[in-house]
């Protein structure tokens, strides 16, 4: 009896795509399109030290999607997603309200919001186990792994693929064409917003834009990876890439490459220990992480050393001269 | 493998209601009875949730008040989190719900957490809220993944392990009770003991640390507690919420007073009332988790606070605003209504409501609504229908004041402040109104007692307020106040 299953290559890495790869490729595609969008969105929520409203909205999206379970009586797309954006700006505006009209400082704000929304969430969940197809597991641990099981979509005489990866590769390509075309409102308004303000380009309006695309990508990450794993999947890739890259771009493309090797790392560890594929592959970015700051060039331990401010010869020489007067 | 792992997800919910059903096993839920068996206290397992919903509200109410003023709210959240897998770990050091065990590994875990966002913090540019995030969501995933790795496990004992991630009152046992029973002592007695402490490095850091004080050591002493009070809190609240119990009674608290030593009475009495309110309600339904019922009770007095709070509450500050807005309404129809007198020379004691109107150039209807507000304080008194006016001794004294307020002021600011008289007015309407008795004095004695207004009209005197009439008739203006009567 032993907690970690023995390591068998052809078990772990061979068997899943020799034997099942309908199952296994669906899954890693899911888990690629799930860490490919809410990275995109996290980097902006990184740059914009907001990495907690995004702990925030993937919480209180909970609600949003089980009253909209209970009234639309269905799992269907448009009234989760419908649910999840009121949630979200729910969520927003109760911060604001509690943060502008009390004393109560935003941190603090935060935290009163979103777990007040999740555990009306998971009360809903619970009295109404019957009729809502969601359970507390599910918020929890997700379930990437049986995403194969789902119905597929037909196009015609093509079958594209089960339902929920053709909904979240619907849903990265919004994101991505999003921040292609708001490339440069949402570069100014994220480091810059004095700038963004005398460019005429509105900060409430971005801001809730940013806080729209937030919902629906946690929404739609929501039955794959959960409620809280998804923080991960916001905030790993920006964090990762940032120990590697310096300026934006180079971190947005990096967020895919993050995306393509966790997915795998994560599916096949999870193989091998037999767990939850969603843990996995969040834990498969936390080695990578850890792994990007170790090497990386301009933080972390090994970081070249710097040359101080005053090493300078010029301003040595000069203080010099200074002392001897 | 995958219909296996399907199967095993099935059982263990299974199991989980089957658990859940534990407490409230009678076989129909009668709700009532339910509430006279809550109440009544016969049940050991009652006892138990109910002291220990007790136990960790007045524990995280107590630490949380620091978590709140000193702005580590979202340290909290991250501590909550980043304990489950301390708790897999806990469960695998003997492969039983030990609680001491699970309470060492849950401990241990957290403050690696908060020593890995404080490590993260010193050596990368990251942010402190990504290093949270980071750590966080980490942390809970190597949790998921341990957990379910141990529900793969052929061994018997690991039901209620899964009730750490929702809370559920019913699983507290007498051991559990015990060690809740020890930490909140140890709490207490450590807040007690390093009050003054946690207070200047709370709010003077720079104070605490002129005077000595090891700043950091405290830091992690408090989360040491912090941590410990979270995991103290997970059997009845679960992982995912118990940063609300940490949060919700302590801002709720914050809203209501000023003293952190009546915040901290404050916040662990309002944990307290939401752990007990909290397990009353998971008791009468079976299916409930306890956790986001306790949370939802810290939610509500939390929002009455919000609302209703003495100094912070919305709607009593709204309340008082309204109340400001009428009161100064009826100051400036009493002072129409002054004018409208002097106008005439105080010839005649009733002011009619088309001359109020006329003077505050309003609708006939208008002066009524305000003249019958007056009425209802006691400062006029209505004849004929309404349409006269006459005001009462107390409504002659705060009519007459409020013009020596103005009065008084604008000839303060053309002497005081050097002011052109045409630009003093507006400035005057508003103070009129705040300004104190003994300011008024103050301002009548600098001003030596002048009789005239820059406008040149006469500054009615102390004497003239309290008189609490006006002067019947002045056939002679300059002769002055009361000189005629």
């Amino acid at each position: 009896m032993s907690l970690v299953p023995p390591f068998d290559l052809h078990n772990v890495f061979v068997a899943p795509w020799a034997d099942d790869f309908g199952g296994t490729v669906w899954v890693v595609i899911m888990g690629f399109l799930v860490t490919l969008a809410c990275g995109l969105v996290g980097n902006y929520l990184i740059l914009r030290r907001m990495a907690l409203v995004g702990d925030a909205i993937s919480h209180s999206v909970l609600p949003g999607i089980a009253i909209a379970f209970l009234l639309s009586n269905s799992r269907g797309t448009t009234a989760m997603f419908a649910g999840a954006l009121a949630a979200g700006v729910l969520t927003t505006l109760i911060i604001e309200l509690i943060h502008k009209k009390s004393r109560v400082k935003q941190d603090a704000a935060i935290g009163i919001a979103f777990t007040s929304l999740f555990a009306i969430g998971v009360i809903l969940i619970s009295v109404f186990a019957s009729r809502v197809d969601l359970d507390q597991e599910c918020v929890l641990y997700g379930e990437i792994g049986f995403v194969s099981f789902q119905r597929p979509i037909q196009l015609g005489a093509w079958t594209l693929g089960p339902e929920p990866v053709i909904r979240m590769a619907g849903v990265t390509l919004m994101v991505i064409l999003l921040i292609a075309v708001f490339y440069k409102e949402l570069l100014v308004s994220s480091f810059d917003p004095g700038l963004a303000f005398s460019l005429g380009i509105n900060a409430t309006v971005m801001h809730y834009s940013l806080m729209c695309v937030l919902s629906t990508v946690v929404v739609s990450a929501f039955e794959s990876v959960g409620a809280i794993l998804v923080i991960a999947m916001l905030i790993l890739p920006g964090a990762t890439g940032s120990m590697l890259f310096q300026r934006l771009p180079g971190i947005l493309v990096f967020t895919a490459l993050y995306a393509a090797l966790t997915s795998v790392a994560g599916f096949h560890l999870a193989t091998w220990l037999n767990c939850s594929i969603a843990g996995a592959m969040v834990v498969a970015g936390a080695g990578l992480f850890t792994l990007a700051w170790l090497v990386s060039p301009h933080q972390g331990p090994f970081r070249r050393a710097r040359p101080l401010p005053d090493a300078n010869p010029r301003s040595l020489r000069e203080d010099l001269v200074k002392a001897l007067q | 493998m995958k219909r296996a792992l399907f199967i095993l997800v099935l059982l263990c919910l299974a199991t989980c209601t089957a658990m859940a059903a534990r407490i409230g096993d009678v076989s129909d839920i009668n709700v009532r009875e339910q509430a006279v068996r809550f109440f009544t206290l016969q049940d050991p397992g009652v006892r138990y949730a109910l002291a220990g919903s007790l136990l960790l509200g007045l524990t995280c109410g107590l630490l949380g008040s620091f978590i709140v003023v000193r702005k580590m709210a979202l340290m909290g959240d991250t501590l909550s989190h980043a304990v489950l897998p301390g708790v897999a770990v806990g469960f695998l050091w003997t492969l039983s719900k030990d609680p001491l065990r699970i309470f060492i590994g849950a401990t241990c875990a957290a403050l690696m957490g908060a020593a890995l966002v404080g490590f993260l913090k010193r050596s990368t540019r990251l942010k402190e809220d990504t290093a949270l995030g980071m750590v966080l969501a980490t942390f809970f995933a190597v949790g998921v993944c341990l957990l379910t790795m141990i529900q793969q496990m052929p061994t018997a004992d690991k039901g209620g392990l899964d009730k750490f991630l929702f809370g559920q009152a019913a699983a507290i046992s007498a051991a559990d009770l015990r060690l809740m029973g020890a930490i909140t002592a140890i709490a207490i007695a450590a807040v007690v003991i390093f009050y003054k402490e946690l207070l200047v490095t709370s709010f003077d850091a720079d104070f605490a640390q002129l005077s000595g004080l090891p700043a950091r050591v405290f830091h992690y002493g408090l989360i040491l507690l912090v941590a410990s009070a979270v995991v103290i809190a997970l059997q009845a609240v679960g992982v995912v919420l118990v940063s609300a119990m940490l949060i919700t009674p302590a801002a709720a608290a914050y809203l209501l007073t000023d003293r952190l030593h009546r915040m901290l009475i404050l916040a662990a009495i309002f944990g307290m009332l939401a752990g007990a309110a909290g397990a009353f309600l998971s008791f009468l339904g079976p299916a409930l988790p306890t956790g986001p019922l306790i949370v939802l009770g810290a939610t509500a007095i939390f929002v009455a606070a919000f609302l209703f709070g003495p100094r912070q509450g919305l709607v009593v500050r709204w309340a008082k605003q309204r109340s400001r807005v009428r009161r100064v309404q009826r100051e400036n129809t009493l002072k129409a209504i002054y004018h409208v007198l002097e106008k005439r020379n105080f010839h005649g004691e009733g002011v009619s409501l088309r001359e109020l109107a006329e003077r505050r150039r309003e609708t006939v209807e208008e002066a009524r609504t305000q003249t019958r507000a007056l009425h209802r304080h006691g400062l006029v008194t209505l004849h004929e229908d309404g349409n006269m006016v006459f005001l009462t001794p107390a409504g002659w004294q705060l009519a007459c004041s409020i013009v020596r307020n103005h009065r008084l002021w604008e000839l303060y600011l053309t002497n005081a402040a050097d002011i052109a008289a045409d630009h003093v007015h507006d400035d005057a309407e508003n103070i009129e109104h705040v300004l104190g008795e003994e300011v008024v004095r103050e301002i009548e004695r600098r001003l030596q007692y002048a009789e005239r207004d820059p406008h040149g009209r006469p500054i009615p005197s102390l004497a003239d307020v309290e008189r609490g009439a006006a002067p019947r008739y002045r056939p002679d203006e300059s002769v002055g106040y009361g000189s005629s009567i």
